[in-house]
């Protein structure tokens, strides 16, 4: 589904990303996991189109899509819900869901956008409760609900989550994760970047870790979980985990 | 006249040159949500509707409703150009550079014109004949009516766009969060440009509706840009209700001055309320951020 080749990314003069590889399969939940500052979240911006890239390669779908507009990306199926989730604070929760379908063909959207909506507000009924108010006066849990609604209503082939938990009360971390990982078995294909990297590796399928701008392991994710260096680095080994 | 007429009759006269303002300013604010500069050849765009207006019905020979319908047209596509070159700059230039753009647009705009149409002023036909209407001894002119009612119509045309059409949210959604609005799929640079256009249409609107009264010449656009400017600074940046608010404030308040004080300080009146809003409230009148983020 996304097949990412030694991809390079530069913030002036310092390399964000010294060639970064990676692959997501249809279907997978694939975990990016790291510290702060080790270019996460440049990863998920480089295969946006948000931040160019030097050199390397990005396919979506077997297309090459290295450097193209994040619109464009959208209508292929591909929805990023960023970090610090950029809903459109003075304006409905519901117009914000329905803003998530812009890029999709008018007619499919007058046909599908009830049964869409009606499916987002399933998934997060919270949202229904809210679909009058702005969303600039939900709770950042009820925002980060609402920004991964929004990139739904696209109906993307692949989602592209980054730090979902941040910030967020445990509960609510534990609500959204319970939500990524029933992607699954929608279909759709997830690639999550966290630093929370216990909660990520528990539901993703496979894990990437990542450090200064590198990749420095690959594994499925159970392993990744018992790897003693990743416990000693990114697990917090001896805390117990935080809603267990 | 006693002086309650002479009040009305200033109010009156304040609200139709304050309708203009209005409409200017909301052009105002529409770039300034979409790019966060200021397009200060929004007047030249006045100034070449009423031009265009009076030209093509004078050169073309086609009733004045076709005229006005060709100017609006053409300025709407002149601000889309002008949009263009914006966005082309504004990935590599800071807004000052950009708003000495469109400084040097507009005196480009205004040299076209001249150029072009002369310097004389020139005449547009108002809308519709007959006599000028009594209100307890204040006196309107029709083309007052006119403009009243195509104001009034602009403004929900606006206001229905923002709130009912999913382009027009998506506009919004530029304006509130570019980066949000990119995530969603929405082409950004696409919006920008729809943006200058809507708003260069609006100021001939603008200058259109008011030729008939003040007369089309090429620098009338400066004063009323000022003015429009003054009204949105006014208003609130960027508010499109502190946009009307503050054209018709400033309408009223400049006729009242100059009828009751001096006519001498007209002009004046406009920028000294600039300024005092500048140093008590800069965020306008109705600007201020409130609990959603607005």
């Amino acid at each position: 589904m996304l097949r990412v080749r030694s991809l390079t990314t530069h913030y002036g003069g310092i390399q964000a990303l010294k060639g970064v590889s990676l692959h997501v399969d249809t279907g997978e939940i694939v975990a990016l996991v790291g510290a702060n500052g080790a270019g996460k979240t440049t990863i998920l911006n480089t295969i946006c189109g948000m931040v160019p890239a030097s050199s390397g390669e990005v396919l979506f779908d077997g297309k090459p899509v290295t450097n193209a507009a994040p619109d464009r990306l959208v209508r292929m199926g591909l929805s990023q819900v960023p970090e610090g989730r950029q809903v459109f604070a003075p304006m409905t929760v519901l117009d914000n869901l329905k803003l998530g379908a812009y890029a999709r063909p008018r007619a499919e959207k007058k046909r599908e956008m009830k049964s869409d909506l009606e499916f987002i507000y399933e998934t997060f009924p919270i949202l229904k409760e809210r679909s009058k108010q702005h969303a600039g006066t939900l709770s950042g849990g009820e925002q980060q609900m609402l920004a991964i609604g929004r990139a739904l209503m696209s109906k993307p082939k692949m989602l592209l989550l980054d730090e979902p938990s941040v910030g967020l009360a445990p509960l609510v971390v534990k609500e959204i994760f319970r939500v990524i990982s029933r992607f699954r078995d929608l279909g759709t294909t997830v690639l999550l970047v966290e630093q929370n990297a216990r909660a990520s590796l528990g539901i993703a399928d496979r894990g990437y870790v990542l450090e200064t701008g590198k990749i420095l392991l690959e594994d499925a994710a159970s392993e990744l979980l018992i790897n003693k260096e990743v416990q000693r680095a990114y697990l917090g080994k001896g805390y117990r985990h935080v809603w267990e | 006249m006693d002086l309650t007429s002479q009040i009305l009759q200033y109010v009156l006269s304040g609200i139709t040159v304050g309708a203009i303002y209005a409409i200017i300013a909301l052009g105002f604010s529409l770039i300034y949500n979409a790019v966060e500069i200021v397009n200060l050849a929004q007047g030249e765009f006045v100034m070449l509707g009423a031009m265009l207006a009076v030209y093509v019905l004078q050169a073309a020979g086609v009733p004045l409703f076709a005229a006005v319908l060709i100017a609006i047209v053409v300025v709407g596509g002149v601000g889309a150009l002008l949009g263009l070159a914006a966005i082309h700059r504004l990935k590599k230039s800071s807004p000052l550079s950009l708003i000495i753009i469109t400084i040097g647009a507009s005196i480009f705009f205004k040299g076209v014109a001249m150029h072009l149409w002369g310097k004389d002023a020139l005449p547009l036909p108002a809308f519709s004949s007959g006599d000028a209407i009594e209100v307890h001894g204040a006196v309107l002119v029709p083309q007052s009516l006119w403009i009243f009612g195509i104001t009034a119509l602009m403004l929900l045309g606006v206001y229905i766009f923002y709130e009912r059409t999913s382009f027009g949210k998506a506009m919004r959604a530029v304006a509130v969060n570019k980066h949000g609005a990119r995530l969603v799929g929405i082409n950004v640079n696409r919006m920008v440009v729809w943006a200058f256009a809507i708003s260069a249409a609006l100021g001939a609107v603008g200058g259109i509706i008011v030729a008939p009264v003040t007369l089309a010449s090429y620098d009338m656009g400066t004063m009323l840009g000022l003015k429009g400017f003054c009204a949105a600074i006014l208003g609130g940046l960027g508010s499109g209700g502190g946009a009307i608010a503050g054209g018709l404030i400033l309408g009223i308040l400049e006729n009242l001055g100059a009828g009751l004080i001096s006519s001498a300080y007209k002009d004046a009146i406009a920028f000294v309320v600039m300024l005092l809003i500048l140093f008590v409230r800069p965020s306008g009148l109705f600007g201020g951020r409130s609990a959603d983020g607005r």
